[in-house]
């Protein structure tokens, strides 16, 4: 391509060491969060490896939802093909946990792989019925299926063996907790690597406008299932972790509500946002937490109080809330045009 | 991608049950250079589209350097050749003019968004800055470098100069014409700015309800004031 018109001289491609100090910075925050967890709420690790396998399930429905514009009510059927798969392999006699958290990657890859086959067949509203319709009839079928799944009494008996053969999964749950603390860190790592790729790239474009994508010589439907399958792994991780650390599945880990309920938590911290998912997670839980246990019977009110206070107040999430308050508080850097 | 030449032959096309397009037949050489001219409405960008794959077509036959592409899709006619910069512009406006460069690289290494940033230098300054928040003239220079970055056979230009300033238009109708000058690509432009339409190529057309009414050179429509009169309204050239 020729020079057209040098008004100044053309330097390289841009380097991206201020996104590496932004991003250095937010995991350095997260490992921060998550050792003060662990040094102040000792007698909460349970709940809070918990909320990190959560936190996986947001972060996988986040690539669907918030970078690739899929609508879902439907991700606990990749969360609970981990955490089963997990659960029935420890069961036979597979206990190395790391191999059980890649068997519920595996697993929740493949039931992503089936999942967007069937529901990138559909667009918008046809697209969330079909996803909801698939999460009945997993639920459904792990229930029907009790001889491998334990159906409504869940399937338990199963202890993974200690973590690097010397790290016991203790009463206390420190283990687990830790050793989910790890697991987040590094998918959260590997998943700042597939959003800001190309692929990652595309996918929000196709997001923003598919038509255009499609006329720039991309396929759209194979990118989007190669993201499902993604989206799979990582919410079959957290579904895995889930079973590690509680040793037991039960049918809550493939139902509608904890699917629904994954999808507030995104739309609470904000979609489209690494960090916005696990500020999702984080806010919602913990508040669920302490709301049910000051008034168990109407939790559930505060909790949808403050959701119609967030998509009131800031509609991008919370997360969204932080991005438009950067600007303000540093003042304007004289980017805008 | 080296230019390729682009044959029409009785295309018909439009949207829905809605015939836009009548028969339409023309030949672009490799490396050649046609504007298209019209009145709003007459179908223009209903035909850059077409040849993209965007609408319904009823009949005829698109050929790359001999190859009939009308039956592929719009994603493997890009990728066979055709790239088109819409008069919308379309660009994403949840991106950062960088991603929109990364968007548009086909299978190309990320290091060729360079070329790019040589041919408008105002995108370098603008590299991180998103997509909304780009001026008119900023838009339309990511929008055709975009596209010229999947370095596309044929390229089609729907009105890149709506809305813009002089001075933008000069600046980005002399980038057109450098790239023209290369050979590299074949170049069809609709525009409604007809002196730089006839600046720009040797060869025009002139498309009225659908149908091509006079197809000749550029010095020919200039100096036959009444033809553009006719089918294009404005009083004169100058």
């Amino acid at each position: 391509m020729q020079v057209i018109a040098k008004s100044r001289p053309v330097a390289s491609p841009p380097k991206a060491a201020g996104h590496l100090v932004r991003d250095g910075a937010g995991l350095v925050l997260i490992l921060a969060a998550g050792a003060a967890g662990y040094w102040l709420f000792p007698d909460n690790l349970a709940l809070l490896t918990r909320v990190i396998a959560i936190a996986l399930l947001v972060l996988s429905l986040d690539l669907l939802v918030g970078y690739c514009g899929v609508a879902s009510l439907g991700q606990a059927t990749l969360f609970g093909a981990g955490a089963y798969a997990a659960g029935m392999a420890c069961l036979r006699g597979v206990t190395e946990p790391m191999t059980l958290i890649a068997i519920g990657a595996v697993a929740g890859a493949c039931a992503g792989l089936v999942m967007g086959t069937i529901m990138l067949r559909a667009h918008g509203l046809a697209q969330l019925v079909l996803s909801i319709a698939i999460v009945q009839l997993a639920h459904e079928a792990a229930n029907k299926a009790s001889a491998y799944t334990g159906g409504s009494d869940g399937l338990a008996g199963f202890s993974p063996s200690p973590l690097f053969g010397t790290f016991e999964f203790d009463l206390w749950g420190r283990t687990a907790y830790l050793f989910g603390l790890g697991l987040l860190v590094l998918v959260f790592i590997a998943l700042k690597f597939v959003v800001a790729s190309p692929f990652g790239v595309l996918c929000r474009g196709i997001k923003e406008d598919p038509v255009r994508i499609r006329s720039m010589g991309a396929f759209v439907f194979p990118v989007l299932l190669k993201m499902f399958v993604i989206s799979g792994a990582v919410a079959g991780m957290g579904g895995a972790l889930a079973a590690i650390s509680t040793q037991v599945v039960g049918l809550d880990s493939v139902s509608f509500e904890l699917s629904a309920n994954s999808l507030v938590m995104l739309v609470l911290g904000g979609l489209g946002s690494l960090y916005g998912a696990l500020i999702g997670t984080v806010i919602f839980m913990g508040f669920e937490h302490v709301v049910s246990a000051i008034n168990p019977f109407h939790w559930m009110t505060m909790v949808g109080a403050l959701l119609i206070a967030v998509v009131l107040v800031a509609p991008g999430g919370l997360g969204g809330l932080v991005s438009r308050l950067r600007p303000r508080l540093r003042g304007r850097n004289g980017e805008q045009p | 991608m080296p230019a390729e030449s682009l044959e029409i032959r009785e295309l018909s096309a439009g949207y829905g049950p809605t015939v836009v397009l009548e028969n339409v037949s023309f030949t672009v050489p490799a490396g050649g250079r046609l504007s298209i001219l019209g009145r709003n409405g007459m179908g223009k960008t209903t035909l850059l589209s077409s040849l993209m794959g965007l609408t319904k077509r009823y009949g005829g036959e698109i050929r790359l350097d001999g190859t009939d592409v009308a039956s592929l899709k719009s994603c493997d006619r890009a990728m066979r050749g055709l790239g088109l910069v819409p008069q919308t512009r379309d660009i994403f406006r949840s991106l950062t003019v960088e991603e929109n460069l990364f968007a548009g690289l086909k299978n190309r290494p990320r290091s060729a968004i360079a070329e790019a940033y040589e041919m408008f230098p105002r995108l370098h300054e603008r590299r991180r800055n998103l997509g909304w928040q780009l001026s008119g003239g900023e838009q339309q220079m990511l929008s055709t470098a975009r596209t010229i970055l999947g370095r596309p056979s044929v390229l089609l230009l729907d009105e890149p100069l709506e809305g813009l300033a002089p001075v933008i238009c000069d600046e980005l109708m002399a980038a057109l014409t450098r790239l023209a000058s290369t050979g590299e690509m074949t170049i069809l432009l609709v525009e409604q700015r007809i002196e730089s339409a006839l600046d720009f190529a040797d060869a025009v057309l002139i498309l009225e309800r659908g149908r091509i009414v006079w197809q000749g050179t550029s010095e020919a429509l200039r100096s036959d004031q009444d033809l553009v009169e006719q089918y294009i309204g404005v009083g004169s050239l100058h």
